[in-house]
């Protein structure tokens, strides 16, 4: 269990980093989406079910498509 | 202030800040050991009340005065949201949206997943006492399933089934019946969001007292109040235009 969390941990730091590098922000609206993937495994191996579905909810579904239909409108008025 | 010293104030902030925390963190207890006294004061707490998932029974029952604030942090957050993002006096608005009709793989993605998701969102906000989950996670499940209508279709049949007026009552009427249940606690047993109902047989769908309700009410506000969030960044990516596109 200790090593499942200490995968899990390590893929949140990769992941975090990722969103920080990526450059384009439509692609980071993917690679933040992943991330909150990445989190709610931890939070799930963490024991924590109730945070772990808010996070799959919020962090993986209505946060990357606001920042999605943002760039979207943005864009166009260019 | 010069750069130079700018570097300075943010170095010494951050060595604070670093300092305090590398103390905080020397003191915690050790990463996975059996010392947790909150722990030891929340389970009992919340079996006495006949709640089974103990998150809820801290959240809606314990520390029920936090959970409404949240909630009123969140109705507000999505009045200033559809504030900041109506029509603007130089933007006009269309009638027709200009969204082409999804791939055929993305329709059935979502005709697929749309009742499967609304489904999993009721029976989690159903039973928020019982299993993990609860009003707030059930509720966002429920707003962004709806949203699967969009990939479905067209933004037009996702504005034909969405009353976006129904939703806007219900973000409003959700909320109110929580602070209700918190005054009902107060008249009934003489403390604010005191669990006044009968606490029921543990682990049965009517048990845990006013938890099973004030999920129900966090579910109805926080639904609504995503899918009215959702609505005002969709109307402003397919409706609204600033003047000059109109020619």
């Amino acid at each position: 269990m200790t090593a499942l969390i200490g995968i899990a941990l390590t893929l949140v730091l990769a992941g975090g980093v990722a969103v920080v590098f990526t450059d384009d922000p439509q692609h980071q609206a993917v690679t933040l989406s992943v991330y909150g993937l990445l989190m709610t495994v931890l939070f799930v191996l963490l024991a924590a079910p109730d945070v772990a579905l808010s996070q799959v909810v919020v962090g993986t579904a209505i946060v990357p498509l606001m920042v999605m239909l943002t760039i979207r409108k943005t864009r166009g008025h260019r | 202030m010069s750069r130079a010293l700018r570097w300075w104030v943010l170095g010494a902030g951050l060595a604070g800040v670093g300092v305090v925390l590398l103390l905080a963190v020397l003191d915690l207890p050790s990463f996975g050991s059996a010392f947790h006294p909150y722990r030891d004061a929340a389970v009992p707490a919340a079996v006495q009340h006949g709640t089974a998932n103990v998150v809820a029974a801290v959240t809606f029952d314990q520390r029920g005065l936090d959970t409404l604030i949240e909630e009123t942090i969140f109705f507000g957050s999505v009045v200033a949201v559809a504030a900041l993002l109506r029509p603007a006096r130089d933007e006009h608005t269309r009638k027709e949206p200009g969204s082409r009709a999804p791939l055929e793989a993305a329709r059935l993605f979502g005709y697929l997943l749309l009742p499967l998701t609304l489904v999993v969102g009721l029976d989690i906000v159903a039973h928020g006492h019982l299993t993990p989950g609860g009003g707030f996670q059930g509720g966002i499940m429920l707003a962004t399933g709806l949203h699967l209508l969009y990939v479905a279709g067209r933004y037009r049949s996702l504005e034909q089934l969405r009353p976006l007026s129904v939703f806007e009552v219900g973000e409003a009427a959700g909320t109110a019946a929580f602070a209700v249940l918190g005054f009902a606690g107060l008249a009934l047993a003489g403390s604010f969001l005191a669990n006044a109902l009968p606490y029921g047989t543990f682990g049965q769908l009517l048990s845990a007292g006013t938890v099973p309700l004030l999920n129900v009410a966090v579910g109805v506000a926080v639904g609504s109040g995503g899918v009215v969030l959702l609505a005002q960044f969709f109307r402003q990516v397919f409706l609204v235009g600033a003047d000059e596109d109109a020619s």
